[in-house]
């Protein structure tokens, strides 16, 4: 599994509040929750996004609340995955368990640059920087969350009577 | 090797005799939490995981208090939801508003969670009852629905920061101001994946209130969750609530901490944090002129009733400074009650505030009281990231009832101690 994007670059600490905002949280449809998403930081920003792009981030990316409509919003609004430096863990949690794929580099959240094309690999955690030509390594999922995601998140792993 | 608290509280909880940190475990959950924003996706997750019951009646909470009263319809329809779920389901802990409370004040009044608990509900704030030496941590609502079905969570046993609190804090230093002093040293990922655990001569001097409010904001310096001891202040408080028997458990003496933090809280001041980050703290003696237009006192935070008595301290016979809103919303319907009782929402009237029914509201920018373009406000609440009380360019200033009050009366972010208690 690959995705391949260009890369909207977003600083330190950007918290869920930011990513999608209380007042729109009446709904968890994906469609309209993209609508918002970061508009309190740029509300232009969804119409620059295309499917496929890919956020890069500093640290402690989903700061914050619980919403799982922060993980949903990012992936309504076409985002393919998501890098970090470093991820606030109830955001790391919820985002494999509704299927948006992250990955940890500090490396790569250092180096790569807005408007950058760059590919991931899940399988490997290798990020190539198209246009730089500079490889990075991400962190692997550790296998018990690789169990979870290859059960398809975790209502399918329950449905799998995996907590038995 | 020694377990932390929290760590024997989760291999209690996974049937094991250790755990350490970086393990996945599945452990049984005592209570799973969720509220008016969260449920509804939990919902509808555990009817896609084609779950018919939920695995207990009791051990599950609904709480609608984020925008309830319903604000518009919308919310209304999400908290019918949510009703409806918990009618067919028997859910024997659903509290509509009359007997609700928001729900991290609500849970521990109710003896809904005790001490020694596995805990999670779909609100990162579920952290909040590590002050009654619980383990408890807020989850997404995929979670709280896989919870609801089959009784279970899985973690990863995290590590831990041991927080050694010595000396008794100054006169308007409250929980709130340690806390913040707290995540001003750490920043806001200082205590990410971790446990933040609290021991020391210095916690026999806190209140439980001022534990409930410190263990609330373990979120905001990125930690998994943040717990107290048992002691005799927290079975007081527990006895002729609890629900159920406590258990009490205590980390060994040889538990392994990734850091060791002392802290001397006669040193502590009256804290503040700046927008937009809880991090951004700055002691009142550092705080310069900053006019306000409104304050806010309540929330999970510090809407129990030592904040109440405090914030009536500081109002009592005085008014509220002209153009500065003032809004208290006390945490649960038995703390209004109370503060009724004692006369405390008389001398909010009369110093020209106003009282909300329990309610999360202005905390997050729900409803009763959204800030304006470039507006400021003061508030105890524990979120001050950008747009979280209203508008994006507005501003949110962290602090303790005591100087939310005496900044009500001032007019600008104000330190108590100026101000003579009448
Ligand atoms: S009072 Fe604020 S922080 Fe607490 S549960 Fe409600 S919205 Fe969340």
């Amino acid at each position: 599994m690959e995705s391949r994007g260009r890369v909207i670059k977003l600083g330190d600490n950007i918290d869920t509040d930011l990513i999608i905002a209380a007042r729109y949280l009446s709904t968890a449809d994906p469609k309209e929750l993209a609508v918002h998403f970061m508009e309190d930081l740029d509300p232009e920003i969804s119409n620059r996004v295309k499917e496929g792009d890919i956020v890069v981030a500093g640290r402690n990316f989903g700061c914050g609340s619980s919403r799982e409509h922060a993980p949903i919003a990012i992936k309504g609004a076409g985002i393919s995955c998501v890098i970090a430096e470093s991820f606030a863990r109830i955001f790391y949690r919820n985002s494999f368990n509704i299927g948006l794929p992250i990955i940890e580099s500090p490396e790569a959240s250092r180096d790569i640059s807005d408007g950058d094309d760059i590919s991931v690999n899940y399988e490997t955690g290798e990020i190539i920087n198209m246009t730089t030509g500079r490889v990075y390594s991400g962190e692997a999922y550790p296998p018990f969350i690789r169990k979870i995601i290859e059960s398809g998140g975790l209502v399918g792993y329950v449905k799998a009577g995996g907590a038995e | 090797m020694g377990m932390t608290m929290t760590q024997k509280i989760m291999a209690a909880h996974a049937g094991r005799d250790s755990v350490a940190a970086g393990d996945f475990i599945e452990a049984d959950l005592d209570m799973v939490l969720g509220n008016d924003i969260t449920a509804p996706p939990a919902i509808a997750e555990f009817e896609r995981m084609g779950s018919r019951e939920v695995f207990h009646k009791d051990r599950i909470a609904l709480v609608p208090d984020h925008f309830a009263p319903n604000k518009d319809i919308r919310a209304a329809q999400q908290c019918r939801i949510m009703r409806e779920f918990a009618h067919s389901q028997g859910i024997t802990n659903y509290f509509e508003i009359g007997e609700m409370g928001i729900e991290h004040a609500l849970l521990p009044e109710k003896g809904i969670v005790v001490a020694g608990d596995a805990v999670i509900g779909a609100d990162s704030h579920t952290c909040t009852y590590g002050a009654l030496g619980a383990f408890s941590t807020g989850v997404g609502s995929t979670d709280m629905a896989a919870g609801m079905s089959t009784g279970k969570a899985w973690f990863k046993v995290p590590s831990a920061i041991s927080i050694v609190l010595k000396g008794k804090p100054q006169k308007w230093v409250t929980g709130k101001d340690i806390i913040l002093h707290i995540i001003g040293m750490i920043g806001v990922d200082g205590a990410r994946y971790r446990s933040m655990e609290y021991s020391g001569e210095g916690v026999r001097h806190l209140t439980m209130d001022d534990r409930f409010t410190i263990s609330n904001m373990a979120i905001e310096a990125g930690a998994k969750n943040g717990i107290f001891p048992v002691d005799g202040i927290t079975e007081s408080y527990m006895e002729g609530r609890a629900k159920r028997e406590w258990k009490t458990y205590s980390p060994d003496d040889d538990a392994e901490y990734d850091q060791v933090i002392e802290l001397d809280l006669s040193k502590v001041r009256p804290t503040v944090s700046f927008p937009h980050s809880p991090d951004n703290t700055h002691s009142i003696d550092d705080v310069p002129r900053i006019n306000i237009d409104q304050v806010v006192i309540g929330s999970c935070t510090n809407g129990r009733l030592d904040d109440m008595r405090m914030a009536a301290r500081i109002l009592k016979g005085r008014r509220v400074a002209k153009g500065v809103r003032t809004i208290i919303f006390p945490a649960t319907q038995d703390i209004y009650l109370q503060s009724v009782r004692e006369g405390l929402i008389e001398i909010f009237i009369e110093a020209g505030a106003i009282v909300s029914t329990p309610t999360c509201g202005p905390c997050l920018g729900g409803h009763m009281g959204i800030l304006a373009e470039g507006e400021r406000a003061v508030s105890t609440t524990n979120r001050n990231f950008i747009g979280r009380m209203g508008h994006h360019t507005s501003e949110v200033y962290l602090a303790s009832p005591a100087v939310a009050a005496a900044s009500a009366v001032a007019g600008y972010i104000e330190n108590p101690e100026n101000l003579e208690v009448i």
